[in-house]
Order: structure tokens, then sequence, then C-alpha cells
């Protein structure tokens, strides 16, 4: 029984990073680096269990929609100035509005400032997540291949050319800015659902340097491939802790280091990422 | 008034000492190096080890801890940049592998120090307070700003009058003319990131000594802050990077003085948001890119 | 009238990059722009296509302004234009180029394709026939997969303009469209550029090859250190001693 909540947990971290690492993914398609989406879901996991605190009767659904409508609210008149930066500008200045949101609650004494909301009911059960997960799948899935999906693309692979063809370039980037923003509410809320506390220092820079490495490791070039990335990168650490303790490893510095030496290779190596193994096994 | 403002070009001298590292770098490269912040920390803990195992004297373990930096510059270049130069996207790419060696980094520190806080041994520097008009400073203070202040000023006399600074500086403007004239382009580069890493490793140590404590994750704040440092001073400006440290230290001193504390991390977001919505050239920074 | 530059300039810093162009571009035709280096002809270009502003003059299509607007409006207005320096979407196949330059043509919304309507994907397949056709325009349709940045250096341009002409365009701008083609292949480019402008579209080519420039062009205007030095026909051109020095004096 002790085995199967393990996994339980396990299995919804892989969904709720799943959500995570394509929120990112969402901007990383079109080329932006944006880094804001650990402040997007730490604003989605406030609301939603403010919410389902203060509002009992609230169904799920609801705080889940709240949970994703507010982040992509705010989105909107962050990333229209942002969004004009950038390659390392824009990564920059979303690193700073995510820092702005974590100290926000860190100072907001309603929600017991860095001590965060604790006892939030338990309402995240695994099919929430993997339905939430499926739907941004299949929402990002078929984007590609329509005319949108077209200009993300060239969008990505060359900004300038892709406004002379007639690509409102703004529209676009804000659209994948609030999709992302969205997603990564619903995937805070659900967390904080799932594990009964929210609490500031969960969405430090840490939070969101997680979500790129997975979806880098993953590989942008498939819309599935940061899901691989996060389900790769949740698991392996559990799957490898054992032989870590046996070579004196403690967990925590172990997950950090595998993450970092997954990612170095991954990025010297397969800048595809992992999703281009597919890929050369199905052409082969 | 005096005393807070002592105070700033203290917390100051540090941030400069720390963003002139991350600027250099990215004046040359065009990349963000996010492991300068993991030098920084391990800087700090290797002076630690110098000074608290190996008992060697501060003024012997500082250079030692400086060096040990530098070349974890180099071995950074090595491994995270070099294999990455000529990619199309490699500003991002760099930004991302730096970051992997930055975790790689920062595990193996926590893996050997664990989390918490470690601190120097007592009497690892006299505590004297000196009075300087109104204000009063304890002497490492002053010592930090003093150092702080000469290791820019020779960075910018390396610059402006050595041969490798001569070179540092085309390789920055256009690395492709630079090798045409006859600059091994990759050993400039190597030697940028060397410097680059002792700045960021030798305010590690400063910082450290300053506030007598040291954890592995001391580092990213300050990150946070040598962030906005360089976009205040422009991108890839040593000049900007020096006085937007200063800056900044002042404007946080008299924030946290006006405002209470709880505000002195805003105040560092709300000049790089500003400035990066205003002026995203900073104060000193070059043209924009041409476009077509 | 389709397209009106009126005393158009550009300076960037202390460099007068363009001064006080005025001329016009008609339906219908081949209206060469040419000049030594550096004369001012690919910032002309920047300027129409909305990439850089004007520090003074209008330009106007069909006459409305249009020197105020993005880049991407005016593409909606009809101007579409190709690359000096190729710049194509090195990612993607040269069908896949030519796709996203039919992306003012497509009028689809998502969420057709998000309840997988079938309507969706008869879009999608008419989509790819019209890149299929353009690519055969410019000979290139069994290169439709190759991805674009596995194309020679002649087929990517190649790809460029089929590119910009997917959008059927009302002014085509073609900067030195056959630069590193071989002869066989440039002649294919200028046969096509008279069919274009037959067509009913202005096109405005700049071009270094003075016989293809002669050959194709109804007018030509002649800049030189951003200045228009010489305006007509490519015999009155050819002729004028203003032009002729310019030419000289570059190659001294
Ligand atoms: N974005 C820019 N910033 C600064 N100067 C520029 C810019 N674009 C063009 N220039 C300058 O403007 C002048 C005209 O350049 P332009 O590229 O328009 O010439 P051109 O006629 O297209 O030359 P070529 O035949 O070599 O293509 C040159 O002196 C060039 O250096
Ligand atoms: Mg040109």
């Amino acid at each position: 029984m002790d085995l199967f909540l393990a996994y339980q947990s396990l299995i919804a971290f892989v969904g709720i990073n799943g959500l995570l690492a394509l929120s990112v993914y969402a901007t990383l398609c079109c080329g932006q680096l944006s880094l804001a989406n650990a402040g997007f879901m730490a604003i989605g996991a406030y609301t939603g269990a403010l919410i389902t605190q203060h509002a009992r009767g609230v169904p799920f659904v609801a705080v889940l929609a709240a949970s994703a409508l507010l982040p992509a609210i705010i989105a909107v008149p962050l990333g229209l100035p942002v969004l004009r930066l950038r390659g390392v500008f824009l990564a920059i200045a979303t690193i700073g509005f995510g820092e702005m949101v974590r100290l926000f609650f860190v100072n907001w004494d309603y929600t017991n400032g860095a001590l965060g909301l604790v006892a939030i009911p338990q309402r995240t059960h695994l099919w929430t997540i993997f339905l939430a997960l499926a739907g941004a799948l299949y929402l990002l899935g078929r984007l590609r291949g329509s005319r949108a999906g077209y200009a993300l693309e060239a969008i990505r692979e060359d900004e300038t050319a892709a406004r002379t063809m007639g690509i409102d370039t703004t529209a676009h980037k804000l659209a994948m800015f609030v999709l992302g923003a969205a997603i990564a509410g619903v995937a805070g809320a659900l967390e904080a659902h799932l594990t009964f506390m929210v609490a500031p220092s969960g969405y430090g820079f840490g939070r969101v340097v997680d979500m790129l490495v997975q979806a880098v490791v993953g590989g942008t070039a498939a819309f599935f491939g940061p899901v691989i990335g996060a389900a790769f990168l949740t698991v392996l650490p559990e799957v490898l802790r054992e032989a870590g303790a046996r070579l004196g490893f403690a967990p925590g510095p172990f997950r950090l280091f595998l993450n970092g030496a997954i990612l170095l290779v991954v990025i010297l190596f397969l800048p595809n990422g992992l999703v281009s193994l597919l890929r050369r096994r199905r052409a082969a | 008034m005096g005393q807070q403002a002592l105070n700033g070009v203290f917390v100051g001298s540090i941030y400069a000492l720390f963003a002139v590292g991350y600027t250099l770098v990215f004046g040359v490269l065009d990349i963000l190096n996010l492991a300068h912040q993991a030098v920084f920390m391990l800087a700090a803990f290797a002076a630690l080890l110098l000074v608290a195992d190996a008992h060697l004297p501060l003024w012997a373990a500082m250079p030692l801890a400086v060096l040990f930096a530098g070349l974890l510059g180099i071995l950074l270049e090595r491994l995270a940049f070099r294999p990455l130069r000529g990619r199309a996207d490699s500003n991002i790419s760099g930004l991302i592998s730096s970051l992997a060696m930055g975790t790689v980094f920062e595990a193996i520190a926590l893996q050997i120090f664990g989390p918490d806080t470690s601190r120097f041994p007592h009497g690892t520097f006299p505590d004297r307070l000196i009075r300087i008009g109104g204000a009063s400073a304890s002497l490492l203070q002053l010592c930090i700003i003093a150092i702080s202040v000469v290791l820019m000023a020779l960075l910018t006399l390396l610059l402006a009058r050595t041969r490798l600074g001569r070179q540092i500086r085309a390789v920055a403007e256009s690395p492709r003319a630079a090798r045409i004239l006859g600059v091994n382009v990759d050993r400039v580069i190597a030697a940028a990131f060397f410097i680059s890493s002792s700045l960021g490793g030798a305010a590690g140590v400063l910082f450290a000594l300053a506030f007598n404590s040291i954890s592995p994750d001391v580092g990213r704040s300050v990150e946070l802050k040598g962030l906005a440092v360089i976009i205040l001073g422009g991108m890839g400006s040593i000049p900007g990077a020096v006085i937007a440290g200063f800056a900044l230290g002042l404007i946080e001193v008299f924030t946290v003085a006006g405002f209470g504390s709880s505000y002195r991390d805003a105040v560092s977001f709300a000049v790089l948001f500003v400035v990066l919505l205003a002026r995203p050239r900073g104060l000193l920074g070059q043209a924009a890119a041409r476009e077509a | 009238m389709t397209l009106a530059l009126q005393s158009v300039s550009r300076s960037f810093g202390g460099v007068r990059a363009v001064e006080d162009a005025t001329f016009t571009v008609e339906k219908g035709e081949v209206h060469g722009l040419i000049g030594p280096n550096g004369a001012g002809k690919t910032t002309l270009v920047n300027l129409i296509s909305g990439l850089l502003q004007p520090t003074q003059g209008e330009i106007a299509l069909e006459g409305q302004r249009i020197d105020r607007l993005p880049a991407h409006r005016i593409a909606a207005r009809g101007v579409a234009r190709t690359y000096q320096n190729i710049r194509l979407f090195a990612g993607l196949s040269a069908a896949g180029n030519v796709v996203v330059g039919e992306h003012l043509r497509r009028r689809a919304p998502l969420w057709p394709r998000l309840l997988l309507l079938p309507s969706a994907r008869r879009e999608e397949r008419a989509a790819a026939q019209t890149a299929l056709e353009a690519l055969a325009r410019v000979g290139l349709r069994e290169r439709a997969g190759t991805a674009a940045a596995n194309l020679s250096y002649g087929e990517q341009r190649r790809v460029e303009i089929a590119r910009a002409l997917a959008s059927q365009p009302r002014v085509l701008l073609l900067d030195e469209p056959t630069a590193g083609m071989n002869p066989n292949e440039a002649r294919n480019v200028a046969r096509l550029v008279r069919e274009v402008a037959r067509e009913g579209r202005a096109v405005l080519l700049i071009e270094h090859n003075v016989r293809l420039v002669m050959e194709l062009c109804d007018r030509i205007t002649v800049l030189n250190f951003g200045r228009v030095i010489a305006r007509g026909g490519p015999a009155e051109v050819t002729k004028d001693p203003a032009v002729i020095t310019a030419y000289l004096g570059e190659a001294e």
C-alpha cells in the first residue's frame, strides 16, 4: 500500500511537471525564452487555494478555470511590453517578474507571508492531472500544421522575415505567452490541491529552471517533447536514488546533480532533446 | 544619512564587483553566464576551507580562492561554452548550458557542505570600528570597499592598456575581424572567462566575509541583483556595471531606510523592469544591432 | 499609381542612406533600382516594407500612406519582398516556407482544427497544393520536401521568390534576386519577373547585372549616395553622364 502511494505521488508529479514544461514550451516554440512561469504558477496556486478555502461550494473545475484565467489576464499587460525584448533580455525581464511575484506573496500577510497557506483540501486526483495534461497536449499538438502553427515556426526561425510575410508577430507571441501562463496557473492549482499547501519558496527561480530543463531535455522540436523530458527527469532520480545513496549522495543534491549533468549532455550532444532519439530510431 | 550612504557604497561595491565579471563575459560572447553565481559561491567555500581546515591566514586564502574561481571559469568555458560556439542559437543555448553547469556546481556544494549556513571561524578578521565623520564602519567593510575598487581599477587598466585588454576588446567588437587580425580568439575568450570568474570569486569571498555566512544558494540572490546591475549599466559595459553596482547598493539601502526591509529585494527588480522597458540599452550600453 | 515615394529620406546617425527619393512604381511595370554598393537600395526596400521608418517623406500605396504602419500591416496591404542576404526559415521545408508566405491568404481560424472538422483538413490540403504550384512556378516542385537549409544558393533564392509570390502581392520588391545564380537560373528568374508584371503586379527590381536590367525593366531609377541621380527608360539612363561617372567613379 505504501509502495502504491509512493508511486502514485510520483506519477502525479510526472503529470504536473509535464504541464509546467509545456507551459515553458508554449513560448519556446516561437523562439521566446520566457522565465515568468514560476510566477504564473504561484498566482494560479494561490488563486485556487484561496477559492477552495474561502468558498467551499465552488466546483473544482471552476477553481481550475479561475487559476488559469487570472495568470492569463496578468500575462497580457506584462507580455505587451516585455515581448518586445529579444533573447536574453526577455529572459532577464521575466526572471524579474517571477521574483516580484514571489516577493509579493512573501510580503502579503493575508496569505501568511513566507509561511504560505496550509491545510488546503485535497481535490486533485490523478485523472484530473492527466486530463489537464491531455488537454494541453491536444491544444499544442493541433496547433502544428495550422496557419497559426506555421506562423509560430516562422517567428522562431526569423522574426523579421515573418513580419514581412504579414504575420503579426506581437499578437502570436502574446497569445502563446498567455497560453503558457494559463497552463502554468492550472498546474499550480493542481499541485496546491495535491500537496495541501502553497508557500512562496516553492515558486522561486529554481522552479522555473526545473521547467526549462525538462522542456529542453525532452526537446522542443516536437510538442510532446517537454512531457517526455518532465517524465524522464521526474522518474530518473527516484530510480537512481538507491544507487546514489550507496555512493553516498543525499537525495537533494543528487537530483540537482542529475538535472544539471543531463541538461549539459543534452544541450551539447542532442540539441533537439530526447525526442530526436525517437526520430532517429524511426528514420533508421 | 552618512551612515546609510556608507552602507550603500559597501553593498554596492560587492554588487559592482560581481556584475563586472558578469558583464565582461556578456560583452565578449553575448552570452549570459548563469553559472557566475555558482563560481561566486564555490570561491567563498574554497576560502572557508582554506581558513577553517587548512588554517591559512586570510591574506593567503583569499588569493588562492580567487585563483580557484578563475580556474573554474576556464573549466566552465571549455565544457559549457566552447562546444556551442558557432551554433545558430548560441546565446540561448549558452545560457542554458551555463545554467546546467551552475546547477552541477551547486549540487556539489550541497553534497559537500550541506544546505545549512557555514561560517568563518571566530577571529578570522579583527573586528574594529572606525569612525568617519558622523558614520562608523568596521575595518572589514572598509577593506572590502578598498579591495573591490582596486580590483575594478585593475580590470579597467588591463582592458585599456595591455595587449590582452586590446585583444579582448577586439573580440568583443567582432570575433571574425579579430581572428583576421591574428588574434587567437579561443585563448582570448578563455582569458576573459578566467578574469570574469576570478572577479566573481573575489566578490564571493568578500560577500562571505561581510555577512559571515555561506550556503550553497548564496549566489542566487546576488545573481538576481547582478542582473539588475548589468541591465542598468548597459549589457557589456564595464564602467556601466561599476556605476550601476554602487547605484543599486545605495538605492537599496535608502529604500530599506524609507520603506522597510521587505522592499529591499523588490527594488532591484523594479529597477530592472523600468530600465528594460524604458531604455533597454541601459545607462551606458551600445546601440542595438541592425535589422535587415 | 501603385507605389509612390515622395521625398523619402532615412539616415543612420550621420550616414544619409537615402535622401529625398521620389519615384513611383506602376501596376504591370518592372521598375529597376540600380546604383553602386552602399547607394541605399536595400535601405529603400526596408523602408517600403516597413522594417525601417523614414526620417522624412511619405510612402503611399494606391493613395494611402503606409510609411507609419508596422511591417505586417504593410504586407497585408499587398507588399511582398525577398532579401539580398537570403532569409528563409531554415528549419522549414521549401514547401513550408511557401505555406508561411500564404499566411495572408489563408483565413482559417484554429477551432475547426481543434474540433477535427473536415473543413480544416480540406483547407490544409489546399494550402499544400498551392504551395506546390508556387514551387513549380520557380521550377522547384521536386524539392518541395527538402529543408531550406539544404537547398543550393540559387534554389534558396527561388524559394524566396515563390514565398513572396504566395501572398499574391500587388507590389513585389526583389533585392538582387539573381545574385549568385548561374546564367541559366538567372534567365528563368528574368522570365518569371516579366510574367509577374504581366499579371498586373508592380515589381521593384534591384539588380547588379546590367544586361538583365536593360532587358527587363520598363523604367529605371539610379541611386548614388542615397540620392536619385537619374531616371527614365533603359536607353536614356545608360547615356546619362551622371550615371556614367557614378559607375566609373566606383570602378576607379
Ligand atoms: N541599419 C543600418 N544602420 C546603420 N547604417 C546602415 C544601416 N543600413 C544601411 N546602412 C548604411 O546605409 C548605406 C546604404 O546601405 P544599403 O545597404 O542600403 O546599400 P545598397 O545600395 O543596398 O548596397 P549593396 O549594393 O551593397 O547592397 C550604407 O552606407 C550602409 O552602411
Ligand atoms: Mg543592398
